[in-house]
């Protein structure tokens, strides 16, 4: 029976072993879209077999329990993953990083009951990691709630403020710190383990509230980094080593790509976080300088008329485009200028969209080919042998300010430098600034056009103007 | 203590190997990646698993039922998803320049 029940052990270890690599070899193919849907097939194996092999465990007695939730969550799962709408996958994400924190709680709050219920011992260590895992997956999953409502507009999108909000925050910080530290070395209590759970609940909606709508990309990266580490915290706790790695490498990825976005803002993390607080004064600085500049307009027909006869056209997507679910549009006009020998680019800047990459994600929903998407760092470069430069919903992306004004709030953004470009088209809904409340002096140069109106609206115009240009 | 060092150690070296492999992960892929890394961080799943299915009382099997649920949600909606997206992303098809 021993010999049998150490064999079993061996098989779950190994099959544990086997699902770490196949996560990290995953992970590794996605970084081509040529292998990434292999890669992602390959971390989904590692995940069955993690899971199967956990059937095995002889501390499972009842498979009824388990058979339910595993239904469950299955039907929601494939319900959602292909209901969604592409634009909505930034609060997908969000849910779904809840969700993984959600469980987290729920694992060592089962793990702190047994401990209370005198099924267990609690020494030190054990404790504390029950602490850290609940504190993190608590923090995660309301976060990812809050953050959800944010992107899906049912709470508000701007940065909630109010008075003594620091204050606030350091006070329930400090009180959770009290809580954990007397939970990790004094004697089990039950009651104030409930009370460390609603605290750090509350700590999760405080931390993401106060953040505003634009840098969602920001927020959603780094829950994504916390829901890796509650994995991992929660590996802690039960002494599992594929639940250890399995969140490392979810923690990772999820700090790289804040750090990106982070970068991409010209923002520091600390500043995204806690920026709110008195943001309020500045967002009006920028503005005046618009005065009595005037911009030059042009109609549909005479737009379509210079991408058509232009060698190289450049479309810079941003996030107007996507709220007017316009790519297909796009699209289409690019398949007309193609066919008329145009060379057509995509220039994605990496904060275009409401997470990493969504942009992307857009554009290869509309059927655009992935070597036509540029990156910034790729694409720029290429913009002064560019004949036209088409920028759609884009603002503060395309500010030279960024690169040129010392003083502007944008001063040292990365950005697009489509004012390099021979001409420059611009479309958008009116002359109200963007995200940041900066004026952009792209629209006052001599090489650039303004069309003004909905993005949809125009790009049909211009397809349509194209097509007539083809028949002619 | 001792385990929990050697959990320390696992820890630390799969950051060092997450921030190798996915430091090269280009910008179009980021959203796959965030999607497919999160249904990999629902691997606290098998830790679900064993809660619901230990039966150690009612609201201990309650507590299992809704992590599995949870974390089914979080792995199934996230490797799904992440295909469907991957699925769309396509190189030039052949004879069309």
């Amino acid at each position: 029976m021993n010999a049998h029940a150490g064999f079993t052990q061996l098989v779950i270890d190994a099959a544990y072993l086997v699902a770490s690599v196949l996560f990290i070899l995953g992970l590794k193919r996605l970084s081509s879209p040529a292998t990434a849907r292999g890669g992602n097939a390959l971390g989904a194996t590692g995940m069955l077999i993690a899971v199967l092999a956990t059937l095995l465990d002889r501390e499972i007695v009842g498979f009824s329990g388990i058979l339910v939730g595993v239904l469950i969550g299955s039907a929601i799962g494939v319900v959602a993953a292909r209901a969604v709408k592409m634009t909505a996958m930034p609060q997908m994400v969000a849910l779904l990083n809840g969700f993984g924190g959600g469980a987290s709680v729920l694992v060592a709050t089962d793990e702190y009951l047994r401990v209370t219920g005198g099924l267990t011992t609690a020494t030190v260590d054990v404790a504390l990691t029950i602490v850290l895992s609940v504190l993190i997956g608590a923090v995660t999953f309301s976060g990812s709630l809050v953050a959800f409502g944010k992107l899906q507009e049912i709470v508000t999108g701007r940065a909630v403020t109010y008075p003594l909000q620091k204050t606030l925050n350091a006070l329930l910080g400090a009180g959770i710190l009290v809580l954990a530290a007397r939970l990790t070395v004094g004697a089990p209590d039950e009651m104030l383990f409930w009370m460390l759970i609603a605290a750090a609940l509350v700590l999760g909606v405080l931390l993401v509230i106060p953040i505003g709508g634009a840098d969602m990309p920001v927020v959603i990266s780094l829950l994504n980094s916390y829901s890796g580490l509650a994995a991992s915290a929660t590996g802690f706790v039960l002494h599992n080593n594929v639940l250890i790695i399995g969140g490392a490498l979810v923690g990772a990825s999820g700090i790289i790509l804040t750090q990106i976005m982070c970068r991409a803002m010209n923002r520091s993390l600390t500043n995204v976080l806690f920026g709110a607080f008195g943001a309020v004064a500045q967002t009006g600085a920028g503005g005046a300088a618009a005065g009595d500049r005037t911009v030059r307009e042009v109609s549909a027909e005479d737009a379509a008329i210079l991408m058509g006869y232009a060698r190289s056209v450049v479309i810079v997507p941003g996030y107007g485009l996507a709220v007017a679910q316009a790519q297909h549009q796009v699209r289409d006009l690019a398949n007309l200028l193609e066919a008329r020998g145009v060379d057509v680019k995509y220039a994605i800047h990496p904060v275009a969209g409401r997470m990493p990459g969504h942009m992307n994600v857009l554009l290869a929903e509309a059927n655009v080919p992935y070597d036509q998407l540029w990156e910034m760092e790729r694409i720029n470069p290429e913009f002064e042998r560019t004949d036209v430069v088409l920028v759609i919903g884009a603002n503060d992306v395309v500010n030279p300010a960024a690169r040129t004004q010392p003083d502007s709030p944008l001063y040292g953004m990365p950005i697009l430098d489509v004012d390099k470009a021979q001409h420059v088209i611009v479309m958008k809904r009116s002359m109200n600034p963007g995200f940041a409340g900066v004026d952009n002096e792209l629209f006052y140069r001599e090489n650039t056009r303004m069309l003004f109106g909905d993005a949809k609206q125009s790009l049909t115009k211009l397809v349509q103007e194209a097509k007539a240009m083809q028949e002619a | 203590m001792e385990g929990l060092l050697f959990a320390i150690y696992v820890f630390v070296l799969a950051v060092f190997i997450g921030f190798e492999v996915i430091n090269k992960v280009p910008q179009i892929l980021h959203t796959p990646l965030m999607s497919g890394s999160n249904a990999i961080s629902g691997i606290t799943l098998i830790g679900a698993l064993v809660v619901a299915g230990r039966l150690e009382g009612p609201l201990s099997t309650a507590i299992g039922i809704a992590a599995v649920a949870l974390a089914t949600i979080n792995v199934v909606g996230g490797f799904l998803v992440t295909d469907r997206m991957l699925q769309m992303f396509r190189r030039k098809p052949d004879g069309e320049r």
